[in-house]
């Protein structure tokens, strides 16, 4: 379990949501602007729109099936929204009519050139060692040079501690350590923006502390805005900036982490908070 | 009838010429059918508008249609409307498009195999689709039916015996034909069948071993 003790004073997060909201900060890094989506009757997302600043680290919390992942999928361009626009970066990601079917766009995807992500199950490539999957996008989407991409995996592999394991496939890698170059191979394409799905919910408890550790680092050290669906409540009260309380495709409170995990104000976030850490 | 040890070793030299013709339309028809499958597999996924829908019932029909009929509609019945090629070539085509039809399944298989979270993956990293395919998918879908294609070669060889009825000089044309000339089928026939046996044994026990080399890849 991740110590509290390690956070960062509370005073200096909260300054950092606030300075967040304020208007004459530079522009918002995502936006969600009156974005819905359903599947069949159940309606995921309602009309959602909120902002994330950059360089914020904001947790979405709420309980499963609430439309959390959703709405990390939109932004990855996995799933299409039914209606709204969202944006990252001044790019426009989806602008989508109700009623229209969505396309794919150049936009889209410049925009999407600025989000990595980090899944639930690693979805590493098993066919390629820890080095070859880290190489893959930059070599031939950044179109870097081989030798360069080798470089630079290799120093991300140091980084999240495997030097040891470049040369192996995801197959002789513990949930850990797949995890682990997952994260390297997201942040090789240096995102804007990181993704993290529920990222220690696939993993053994003894092996989700090394993992937490590498996106403490990342939340500590980089100004990359991350957006990250968990149910490690201590660890996003300690990395985040804000934490956002989801359910029922709406947002039920937003928030300082101290705020929502101390002194909620919806009854909701209440309950929920109460079940999960009672656990 | 006795069997004539001196007749069977003189018809050996002939029965290999024909083993050879079959051992070459197998190779090559397979050739065509891998790569061709493998694009009809690809097109069908991709729903390629208009292409898709042509290719869904080329499976169809070649599926449902006896490979014997195919090769006498190709040999007989193409050269009246102009489209003649010597007995040889027509065999290796026909051979390759009938199995086209069933190895574009058996990719078909293999993508599906693939989880979506490898597609996912690769979105997320923004890899063009030719690298999603040519690096992420079908590595892992061609791996895991390598064994499945392997049993359809060996069929193949098999079924290249059809091709007699259209005068190819495979392996069982080549007994017959001695057979016929000689009033001595037993010999020919059963030496065809041996044969025929020599080589498929081996090669289904190697695609045996290489299913459970492959197998525990995942």
């Amino acid at each position: 379990m991740p110590q509290l003790a390690d956070s960062p004073d509370p005073a200096t997060r909260t300054s950092a949501a606030d300075s967040a909201s304020a208007p004459d900060r530079s522009k918002p890094m995502i936006t969600f602007e009156n974005v819905s989506k359903s599947w069949g009757d159940n309606e995921v997302l309602k009309t959602l729109t909120f902002e994330v600043m950059p360089g914020e680290k904001v947790s979405i919390i709420g309980p499963s099936g609430s439309g959390k992942t959703t709405i990390l999928r939109i932004l990855m361009t996995l799933e299409s929204p039914d209606s709204g626009v969202v944006t990252v970066n001044g790019k426009t990601l989806w602008d989508v009519k109700p009623g229209t079917k969505p396309r794919e766009t150049k936009e889209m995807k410049a925009a999407r050139r600025d989000v990595g992500m980090v899944f639930q199950q690693f979805n590493l490539f098993p066919h390629m060692t820890a080095l070859e999957n880290i190489m893959e996008a930059p070599v031939k989407v950044l179109k870097m040079d081989k030798e360069a991409a080798r470089a630079r995996a290799t120093e991300l592999l140091e980084m999240v501690g495997l030097s040891k394991h470049m040369g192996h496939r995801p197959p002789k890698l513990s949930g850990g350590q797949q995890q682990r170059v997952a994260i390297a191979r997201a942040l090789a394409m240096r995102p804007k923006v990181m993704l993290f799905d529920e990222p220690t919910s696939a993993l053994d408890p003894e092996l989700i502390g090394e993992v937490l550790g590498v996106i403490r680092e990342l939340a500590h050290s980089t100004d990359m805005t991350m957006l990250m669906v968990t149910h490690e409540m201590r660890f996003a009260e300690e990395i985040s900036d804000r934490v956002t309380m989801f359910d029922h495709g709406r947002v039920v409170e937003r928030g300082a982490p101290h705020e929502i995990f101390k002194n909620p104000k919806e009854e909701r976030t209440r309950q929920f908070l109460k079940a999960v850490l009672e656990h | 009838m006795i069997w004539d040890q001196a007749f069977a070793l003189s018809i050996i030299p002939k029965l290999l010429q024909g083993l050879r013709v079959t051992v070459e339309i197998t190779l090559l028809g397979f050739a065509i059918a891998a790569v061709l499958g493998l694009a009809v597999a690809i097109v069908r996924r991709i729903r390629v508008p208009v292409v898709a829908r042509l290719f869904d019932f080329y499976v169809l029909f070649i599926r449902g249609t006896p490979l014997l009929v195919q090769a006498y509609t190709a040999f007989f019945v193409l050269p009246d409307l102009g489209i003649r090629f010597s007995a040889l070539t027509t065999g290796i085509v026909i051979m390759g498009v009938n199995y086209s039809a069933y190895c574009a399944e058996v990719y078909r298989a293999g993508i599906e195999d693939v989880p979506p979270g490898q597609w996912e993956a690769a979105t997320a990293l923004s890899l063009p689709g030719t690298t999603t395919w040519g690096r992420v998918v079908l590595p892992q879908a061609v791996r895991s039916v390598v064994p499945v294609l392997g049993n359809y070669l060996v069929q193949m060889f098999k079924d290249s015996a059809v091709l007699s009825a259209i005068t190819v000089f495979e392996l069982l044309n080549a007994a017959q034909s001695i057979g016929s000339s000689n009033f001595r089928y037993l010999e020919p026939l059963t030496l065809a069948g041996l044969l025929f046996f020599l080589v498929s044994f081996p090669a289904s026990y190697l695609f045996r071993t290489l299913e459970r080399r492959l197998a525990p890849a995942r």
